[in-house]
């Protein structure tokens, strides 16, 4: 698991977040998830200018095998979505940390929320122990 | 206990991704489940089928105890090699497996039954088999590949011996050979054109890499699940089972009711047939984005009925599903997905055949 770029935090169900320089949070899901999922066929985006709560499901991915929640990581409110995924979803298996980002949050508590989830490290740890 | 089949070790070292399977610890793909699908509708590809339960029937009696055994006519078969689609019913009529039955000679047929169903299917066809003199054997010692696609039969025969060649070349569909310590039928699970070849265990993982050699792909379950959807094949356990008769389960066309065959289920077929099916087997196509599911709530003017097999289609670019319905729905159907009701359209099937979609464009 020596790809996950270190600037990244995780939950344990398998989302990334990443603070971009303008203060808002970017999204998506780990590579290590989409591998479980497998080929990618659609997913199910939010809204720009929903309002979303920490830990609760606001995406959907869905493979060829299996519909998957997405969990957002922080609160607050969209600003952006990913619209390329509509018609390219493969894109997450092929660039899950990069071009295949989600959606984007403009955070309203992350000072707080963002001790709830994983550097890379406690997150590779944290997939090792799922695995055994 | 887990088993494995004698290739075990060749999926591992291709890097594929294993689940268990009826017990049996199966590749899942090899990578991309999706490039192995069109792989086999456009070249070729290869299945290890080898959990898949050979089982030989030989005695005097045996086409008589076929003939009481199975849901479609044994008579159809009328030349060695020739092989049929067969469900095997209980007395309610419903469905104990889907099988194959070759006929070889008039005391030998094979038959080929699904692995998840193995133990019992052994159990029903020995205590039938009794009444008959037939002697049931299990072929533990047969592993089975699966090639298929547009290319997959000019593959294959690049690798056998002249005679064998020849013999393989010659055969029409849903018909098998042998040569080479091979048993080559032209029949399969994916709605193209190619060879299921059971070979002696000994000889399998050479034959799957000269195989990949001549550039077969190597697919998994989650290709071949999708692949036969598309064709329109049923898979037992989810489609139907043994509460399910073959009118409910769109196999319709696997039953004979010719006079004068007493078979399991038949007085059960006939009654369901004359008082009216209530529930059907349809195929639905998705035109709006999204994947149809087993289990998924079907909503009809008619009343409800659920998704039996549905998936992504890869040759579609939809979903695409079985379901089971009230008799009648054809119109105004819609399936919820995760609350939202959306509207599907009520197909003719197999979606796709050779590679081609058969779905129009609405």
């Amino acid at each position: 698991m020596n790809e996950i770029p270190g600037d990244l935090k995780f939950m344990k169900s398998h989302e990334w977040a990443r603070v971009e320089d303008n203060g808002t949070v970017t999204i998506g899901i780990s590579d290590h998830a989409q591998g479980l999922l497998g080929d990618l066929v659609y997913v199910e985006l939010p809204s720009v200018g929903d309002e979303v709560k920490a830990g609760n499901a606001c995406a959907v991915v869905e493979s060829v095998k299996a519909a998957s929640d997405v969990y957002a990581p922080v609160s607050g409110e969209i600003v952006a979505v990913n619209a390329a995924l509509a018609d390219k979803p493969e894109t997450i298996n092929e660039d899950a940390y990069g071009e295949g980002w989600i959606f984007v949050v403009k955070p309203s508590n992350i000072a707080e929320e963002s001790e709830e989830l994983l550097d890379p490290d406690a997150y590779a740890a944290a997939i090792e122990a799922e695995e055994h | 206990m887990t088993q494995k089949t004698v290739l075990n070790d060749a999926h591992r070292a291709l890097g594929a991704k294993m689940v268990d399977f009826g017990g049996w610890d199966m590749p899942l793909n090899y990578g991309s489940q999706i490039e192995e699908h069109h792989a086999v509708r456009r070249d070729a590809g290869m299945f290890d089928v080898s959990h898949m339960t050979v089982v030989d029937l030989h005695g005097a009696k045996t086409r008589a105890f076929l003939r009481y055994l199975l849901a479609n006519s044994i008579d159809k078969l009328k030349a060695s090699g020739k092989a049929l689609y067969s469900c095997m019913l209980n007395e309610q009529g419903g469905v104990i497996d889907d099988l194959i039955v070759y006929f070889l000679s008039e005391d030998f047929f094979r038959v080929v039954v699904n692995a998840a169903t193995r133990e019992k299917d052994l159990a029903w066809i020995e205590k039938q088999a009794g009444a008959f003199d037939v002697k049931v054997t299990e072929r533990a010692d047969l592993a089975m590949i699966a090639v298929q696609g547009p290319n997959a039969r000019a593959k294959v025969q690049s690798l056998l011996s002249d005679a064998t060649r020849a013999a393989a070349a010659k055969i029409g569909k849903f018909v098998a050979t042998e040569g080479d310590d091979l048993f080559i039928a032209r029949t399969g699970y994916t709605g193209e054109d190619g060879y299921e070849i059971i070979v002696p265990e000994s000889a399998a993982v050479s034959l799957w890499a000269r195989l990949k050699d001549v550039g077969v792909a190597p697919a998994g379950l989650g290709a071949r699940d999708t692949l036969r959807l598309e064709a329109g094949m049923n898979l037992y356990g989810q489609d139907m089972d043994e509460t399910i008769t073959p009118w409910e389960a769109g196999l319709a066309w696997t039953v004979s009711l010719e006079p004068g065959r007493a078979f399991v289920g038949r007085g059960v077929l006939e009654k369901q047939r004359d008082d009216g099916i209530k529930r059907v087997l349809i195929g639905l196509v998705m035109d709006e984005k999204g994947v149809l599911r087993h289990g998924q709530r079907v909503v009809t003017p008619q009343g409800d009925g659920e998704i039996l097999s549905g998936t992504f289609s890869p040759t579609l670019g939809k979903a695409i599903a079985f379901a089971r319905v009230p008799a009648g729905a054809t119109d105004g159907v819609q399936v919820d997905i995760r609350g939202k009701l959306v509207p599907v359209r009520v197909v003719k099937y197999p979606f796709v055949r050779d590679g081609q979609s058969q779905i129009e464009t609405p």
